[in-house]
This record gives C-alpha cells, sequence and structure tokens, in this order.
C-alpha cells in the first residue's frame, strides 16, 4: 500500500473508530462511554469523506453526533450511577463467541450480496456526487418506493412515539 | 502541472520547490489565513459589540484603553490569560479541558466553507450548507460536556437547559436552510451567491430569512432567547465552574458565532458579495460581504439589548408550535409554487441561471405567497395574545376575589 494522503486518513479514521469503540466498551463512566462512542462514529464520518461520499459524512455528523448522541448523554444522565460502576460483566466466553458470530455474519452478509462471493480488484471509476444521489432517491427507475416507504415509516414511528408519550390528563384539553 | 496547483503553490514551484511540498505549503497557508482571520475578528467583534451595547444603554463603552477604547480586548485577554486557572477537583478533567476547544473550533470550522470573494474561500464544498449544520452540532455537544464535566448542579441544569434550546431551535434554522438551497439547486455556498445574480434569495423568500434569522439568535443564545446566560435564574449557567481563559473562550465562540450568522444569512439570502462594480476587484466584492454581514450583524445586538428574555416554556412553545409549522409549510408552499408556475412556463426551469427580468414573474408570485402567509400568521398570533391575555385578566379577577373574600 503507498504512503498517500488517503491511506493516512484512513489510517487515523481507524484510529478514531476502532479506538472509540474500545473506549465505549472499557470505561467505567456512562458519559465518557458516549463522548468515546462519538469519537467512534466520527471515525465514521471520516470513512464516508474517504469514499467521496460528503453528503453521508455530514449526515452521519449530524445525526449520530448532533443528535442521536444527545439524546443518549440526556439517557445516561437520568440513570441512577454514571460514574461508579461496580458490578463487572464476566461472562466472557459467551459474548466473545456471539460477537464472533455476530462479525462473521456482517461480514458475509454485506460482502456476498455486493460483490458475489469475490472481492473486486480496484474499486469503480465513476464517483457519485451528492446531486446523483438526491436524484437517485426520487427517480421512478431509483429508489422511491423505499424512500417513500422509510419515510412513511419514520413518520408513523414518530407519531407513536408521541401517542405513547402523551400524558392521560392532558387528553380532555 | 497539477491543475489545483495556482496561486501560491504555482509560485513555489516556479521559484524551484518541489511540486507536493509548494502543494502541502500553499494549504497549509490556506488553513492558517481561514483559520486565523475569525481569531483576529473576534478580538475586534468584543469591542464592537461593548460599544453597541453601551450605546443603547446610554452609556460611553470601553474608551480608556487605546483609541476609544480599541485595545481594551487586549487588556482583557492579557488580564483572562494571568488569572488562576481553577479546575474542580471532582470534575472530569480531559473533559472539563476539552469542552471550550471543541466549542470555539466548532465556530471556527464554519469558516473553511464561507467564501469570501468569488475567488478566496477555503474550500466549497458539494455539502456546504449541511456542512455548517453538522459542525454547529459540536457547540451544542460541547455545552453538554462542560455542564458534565464541570461536576455542579448549576452546570449541568444550566447544560440542560441550553442543550434542549438548541437542539429545538436546529429544527426551523434546517427547514429556513433549505429554501436556498431549494431556489439555488445546490448545498455549495459558493453555487448559492451565484446563483442570486438575477435576484437575491431574500426577496424569493423572505419568511425563510426570518426564520433563519429568529432560529440563528437562538442558536447563539442570544436576547430573546438568553437561557445561556441567564444570570438571574442560573448564578451563570454551564460555564459557571470556568475561569480564566477557558471562560474567555467559551464567550470568544459566541462573540464569533453571531458575526458568523450574519455573514451566512448575507451569503444565503442577501447575495453575499453581490454589489456594484464587485467583478472589478476582490476587495470590492470582499467589503460588499463585509458590510452586509456586519449590518444584519449590528441588527441582531440591537434586537439583544432591546428584548427582554422569555421564559423557557414560552421559547420552547413558539418554536415547536409556531416556528417549526410555519418552516415547513413555508417550505412546502415555495417548492410547490415553483413547480407548477416551470409547469406553466411563467418560471425559468433553471432558476441558478435565470436574470433578473426572467426571474420577476417568479419573485411576484412568491412575494404574494409570502406576504399571504405573514398576514395569516400576524392574525393568527394576535388571536393566541388575546387569549392569553384574557386569561391572565381572569387569573388575577379571581385571585382578587379570592383575596377580598
Amino acid at each position: 500500500m503507498e504512503l498517500n494522503a488517503i491511506t493516512i486518513g484512513f489510517v487515523v479514521f481507524t484510529i478514531f473508530t476502532l479506538g472509540g469503540g474500545f473506549g465505549v466498551v472499557t470505561t467505567r463512566n456512562l458519559f465518557q462511554g458516549t463522548i468515546w462512542l462519538m469519537v467512534s462514529l466520527f471515525g465514521v464520518a471520516g470513512y464516508f469523506i474517504l469514499l467521496s461520499a460528503p453528503f453521508l459524512a455530514a449526515v452521519q455528523i449530524l445525526v449520530y453526533i448532533g443528535a442521536i448522541a444527545i439524546l443518549i448523554t440526556f439517557a445516561v444522565m437520568l440513570t441512577r450511577s454514571v460514574t461508579r460502576i461496580k458490578e463487572r460483566y464476566i461472562r466472557i466466553v459467551p459474548s466473545f463467541i456471539g460477537s464472533l458470530l455476530l462479525f462473521l455474519i456482517l461480514l458475509f452478509g454485506v460482502t456476498v450480496p455486493i460483490f458475489g462471493g469475490h472481492l473486486p480488484e480496484s474499486a469503480p471509476q465513476y464517483v457519485a456526487s451528492t446531486r446523483d444521489l438526491g436524484i437517485a432517491l426520487v427517480d421512478e427507475n431509483g429508489y422511491v418506493v423505499p424512500f417513500l416507504l422509510a419515510s412513511v415509516l419514520l413518520t408513523a414511528a414518530m407519531i407513536g412515539a408521541i401517542v405513547i408519550a402523551r400524558d392521560e390528563k392532558a387528553k380532555g384539553g | 502541472m497539477d491543475e489545483l496547483c495556482t496561486g501560491l503553490c504555482q509560485l513555489l514551484v516556479e521559484s524551484g520547490a518541489d511540486a507536493g511540498l509548494a502543494h502541502f505549503l500553499s494549504l497549509l497557508v490556506g488553513v492558517l489565513l481561514v483559520s486565523g482571520i475569525p481569531l483576529v475578528t473576534v478580538i475586534v467583534l468584543i469591542w464592537v459589540e461593548r460599544k453597541v451595547a453601551a450605546r443603547i444603554q446610554d452609556r460611553i463603552g470601553p474608551n480608556r484603553v487605546g483609541p476609544v477604547g480599541l485595545l481594551q480586548t487586549i487588556a482583557d485577554m492579557i488580564k483572562l490569560l494571568s488569572k488562576e486557572d481553577i479546575t474542580p477537583t471532582a470534575a472530569d478533567r480531559v473533559l472539563y479541558n476539552a469542552a471550550p476547544l471543541v466549542s470555539f473550533a466548532s465556530v471556527v470550522l464554519i469558516w473553511a466553507v464561507i467564501p469570501f470573494t468569488p475567488f478566496h474561500f477555503g474550500v466549497d464544498l458539494e455539502i456546504g450548507a449541511l456542512f455548517f449544520v453538522a459542525v454547529a452540532s459540536f457547540g451544542t455537544l460541547a455545552i453538554m460536556v462542560a455542564g458534565w464535566a464541570s461536576n455542579n448542579k448549576y452546570a449541568l441544569l444550566g447544560a440542560f437547559r441550553v442543550v434542549s434550546l438548541l437542539v429545538s431551535y436546529e429544527v426551523p434554522l434546517v427547514f429556513a436552510l433549505l429554501a436556498p438551497v431549494l431556489l439555488a439547486g445546490s448545498m455549495s455556498l459558493l453555487d448559492i451567491v451565484n446563483a442570486q445574480t438575477g435576484m437575491w434569495f431574500v426577496v424569493l423568500s423572505p419568511l425563510a430569512f426570518v426564520i433563519f434569522y429568529v432560529s440563528s439568535q437562538a442558536e447563539t443564545g442570544r436576547a430573546p432567547f438568553d437561557l445561556i446566560e441567564a444570570e438571574s435564574e442560573l448564578v451563570a449557567g454551564f460555564n459557571i465552574e470556568y475561569s480564566g481563559m477557558k471562560f474567555g473562550m467559551f464567550f470568544a465562540a459566541e462573540f464569533l458565532h453571531v458575526f458568523t450568522n450574519g455573514i451566512l444569512m448575507a451569503l444565503l439570502f442577501f447575495g453575499g458579495w453581490m454589489g456594484p462594480l464587485y467583478y472589478e476587484s476582490p476587495l470590492i466584492a470582499f467589503a460588499w460581504l463585509g458590510a452586509k454581514g456586519g449590518l444584519i450583524y449590528f441588527t441582531t445586538l440591537w434586537l439583544r439589548n432591546t428584548v427582554p428574555r422569555l421564559r423557557i416554556d414560552q421559547i420552547m412553545a413558539f418554536n415547536w408550535k409556531f416556528l417549526v409549522p410555519l418552516s415547513i409549510a413555508n417550505l412546502v408552499f415555495i417548492s410547490l409554487a415553483l413547480k407548477v408556475m416551470q409547469e406553466l412556463g411563467v418560471s425559468p426551469r433553471n432558476l441558478a441561471e435565470a436574470g433578473f427580468v426572467e426571474l420577476l414573474p417568479t419573485t411576484v408570485v412568491l412575494l404574494v405567497i409570502n406576504g399571504a402567509m405573514t398576514v395569516y400568521l400576524l392574525g393568527l398570533l394576535r388571536k393566541r395574545g388575546q387569549e392569553a391575555r384574557r386569561e391572565s385578566m381572569a387569573a388575577r379577577a379571581a385571585l382578587a376575589q379570592a383575596v377580598a373574600d
């Protein structure tokens, strides 16, 4: 592998992603755990930049760090003991087997359908722009049906959440 | 030679430097300039802010250090730097120290995509507008971290209030931001400015500008949304434990954020560097951008120093029950009207490249739609205000009755 800006970037973002993930599972402090999670997600955003998908990178930061991680910090603050967790998770062997299985499933589940079992020699030369992505999402020959379905699903989930969270007493008003 | 290698890079290569090194050096100079300009600007901004606030409150303001008090900020900086740097014993040391840096960086990073002139910009990202929103979310994160890492209940309470405010107002901000993006057909700030050659977007969608203005005032935590610095309610808010330059960095970030928003609004809605003779020289273009941004910046200061603070429930109700639905409706109406007009042939297919005359019918129709919405909204607000007044009068009458009994 030749040493150029992309390689250096890949190494840096890998350190971010894996190091952040390592921090999440090893820290004894829930709040610091969420910060490590953000570091990890930030690294993933870096991968998107390297893959010439700046839109996905911005969305990754906006949605995962700006919204979901902030939401997790709120939830963490409401838990009883944020910093002094005494209990240790001791079932190491079952969790090792479980994570290994998950890794293998993801590895084959993602690579086989895309590349048909064998990895391609090099990446395709055509680089799609954000405009292409937008057109593909609303084009009738593209992904308009999945896009609409996902939108409807999200809207339904949001309305459902509001209905569940709604105060019973407030219904009269 | 490399197409990207122009200007300084070209000069270095011609004087015998290695091409890679020259490219790297010119990029480095660009990065230093783009991040350095805001750092220097903020020193002046603090003086401007204090002077304007003083004039509005019928005071003179800083006037001792240097001519008309211009060096006051430098004196303050030296004072802040020489102050004792206190870290609470129970604080989370790393996060506590990182928060002010992240807060300031979140604002400085916005400047990376701001085009100063048609030819001078840090980088022209395809997703410039989205980049601005994504980077701004780091500011929210910094406040949350600062509030938690201080290990102080007032800091944490303050952080909670601020974060709920910031997260809420991000929604109308993004929807308002989508209006220029929709009109220009691009998220790159350079394209958005160039698309305003025919007509400024503030004329095409004044409501989007108003929504953006109000929500950015909330995003920077300025009055009437100044929950960040509600001295009388929260001691000081999320930054209560901070002292010295770390405290100063939060403030510098806030001052700079207000000015950055002024510049952004000038770019998104007021045609950026467009103005008489802007094509003659980049300096004139830059001056136009500065003048427009400065004017919008001044109105935010004016607003900040004239209106009282709202209650948190009023702020939230105003956002979720008024601004969010309005921003969504505005976007729907604009896109619908544009599509209908394009089908009828009244409006050009490509808005970004249309001239002033071609855009006139579109402008008139959009203005009428915006005007109708404004009239309806003002009526709605008036009705709500009357209801609130009637309720409070009734409550007061009931109280007086109870006291009399």
